[in-house]
């Protein structure tokens, strides 16, 4: 306890000798030293997590850029066209019809000079953890050749059979049912889930994960079927514009 | 060196992490619906626990005792951040299978409770060893509980192995006309199991105590009669 002149009865009066201040440092002295030795610790380790990312970066990106081409392979075998998917291809400003808010491309496959699939990335942003990224091939008469999560957050053993390599089931994993349908052969309302009231099937105790995916592959089948014939037809390089309605 | 042998002792079973101190219970309840991911997420747990006891103790001299917490925290997440980029830098076919459960270690507040409990008071050796063994003791449990929910929940065992060796497969324990029992899978099933295995250890040292009590008390027992 810190007995200061104010603090002592006031019956005596104030006498003449001066009482010398403790020799401690004061609350204020002591709260700066502490914050300057707190920002020192936050600028060490903050230094320590940049310097970091800047070393990982570019590999991080390079082997994303590997996945990206072996998941392309995934949705669309490359017998199936016969030019140079990566470098036919348009960019895509930030679709929120898709749940894409980042730059992405759409590449174009043709075989003989005739369009036979679009691949394009598109995003669910309901998943039951956030986020599920699709990657999909559809093709030029509208249908999804197949399509795969790229990116996702569900609940493991529970919610992540929407990733093939985690499905148990793998004589028919359950991202396989869409392949080769399309919004002619099942009509928009019966693109969901069966526990909607749609034709796809989704797994017992993670019906989130499947319902996500599922209407996300429906809005991005019908956007890509309705904006098909352009998408083909801009030359490559250039950036897919639509325009206000 | 009775003390590392003492602070290996408390990290395996007297004071383990989540048998004895029932902490780490998030991390916990989400991934151990089956071996693979529950021991992978514990092997990572074991990297940042021996990371974060070695810093801490390291820099003890250091931190003012009135914001420890906060500079704890600060040097937990900073390094499961390191982690998780080096990982996907350099181990990025591991990361692909352990990436999205290296985040989650930071909920798991065994990690700050040795910090705190122990790196802050001892030499860097000791800290790093109770780190490694806090985290042992955490794969042993959590690989354990991993085990009993998938054999229940789907009659397998080590399903998803060929994520991570690609020529392994899941062992079918259960005949394969086995319906499965989705409550063992699902969160309250981590309940069930986990309430299952602290009152197993409960009843080990119980009886552990009862045989030290029978020792204790058999000299005198032919005395009295």
């Amino acid at each position: 306890m810190i007995e200061t002149p104010t603090a002592s009865p006031p019956s005596p009066p104030p006498r003449q000798v001066t009482v010398a201040p403790p020799p401690e440092p004061s609350i204020a002295r002591i709260s700066a030293r502490t914050a300057v030795i707190l920002l020192l610790f936050t600028l060490a380790f903050t230094a320590l997590m940049v310097g970091t990312y800047k070393i990982t970066q570019p590999l991080v990106e390079a082997s994303a850029q590997a996945e990206k081409l072996r998941l392309i392979g995934e949705v669309l075998p490359p017998t199936l066209y016969d030019n140079k998917l990566l470098d036919d291809a348009v960019t895509l400003p930030p679709t929120k019809a898709l749940g894409l808010d980042e730059e992405t491309r759409i590449y174009r496959a043709r075989l003989a000079g005739k369009p036979v699939a679009l691949v394009f990335e598109s995003a669910a942003p309901d998943g039951y953890s956030g986020r599920v990224g699709l990657i999909l091939a559809v093709s030029a008469d509208g249908r999804v050749l197949a399509q795969r999560v790229t990116q996702h957050k569900e609940t493991p053993g529970l919610g992540d059979y929407i990733d093939p390599k985690k499905d148990k089931n793998k004589a028919s994993p359950w991202i396989k049912q869409f392949d080769g349908f399309g919004y002619d052969t099942v009509l928009g309302k019966k693109w969901r889930v069966k526990k909607d009231g749609g034709r796809f099937d989704q797994r017992a105790g993670a019906t989130i994960s499947a319902r996500a995916v599922t209407n996300a592959s429906g809005r991005a089948l019908l956007w890509a079927h309705e904006r098909g014939t352009k998408l083909f037809s801009l030359p490559s390089g250039n950036t897919f514009e639509e325009k206000a309605p | 060196m009775s003390t590392f042998k003492e602070i290996t002792h408390n990290g395996l079973w007297k004071q383990n992490a989540i048998l004895a101190q029932l902490l780490g219970l998030c991390p916990l309840l989400a991934v151990s619906t089956n071996v693979v991911n529950a021991v992978s997420l514990g092997l990572a747990t074991i990297v940042v626990m021996a990371m974060s006891n070695l810093a801490i103790s390291a820099l003890r001299g250091f931190i003012p005792h009135e914001i420890r917490i906060p500079v704890f925290v600060l040097i937990i997440a900073a390094l499961v951040t390191v982690v998780d980029l080096a990982f996907n830098a350099f181990l990025h076919d591991i990361y692909l299978v352990l990436g999205i459960f290296i985040p989650l270690i930071v909920t798991n507040c065994i990690v700050l409770a040795r910090v705190e409990a122990f790196a802050a008071k001892n030499p860097v050796p000791a800290a790093t060893l109770d780190g490694i063994v806090m985290g042992v003791g955490f794969v042993f449990v959590i690989g354990l509980l991993g085990a009993i929910r998938e054999l229940i929940g789907q009659g397998t065992l080590f399903s998803g192995i060929e994520m991570i060796f690609p020529t392994a497969s899941a062992i079918q324990i259960l005949p394969a006309d086995y319906p499965g029992f989705l409550v063992a899978i699902l969160p309250p099933g981590a309940f069930f199991v986990l309430a299952l295995l602290v009152a197993g250890r409960n009843w080990l040292d119980w009886r552990a105590n009862q045989r030290i009590h029978l020792l204790r008390a058999q000299p005198a027992a032919p005395a009295a009669d």
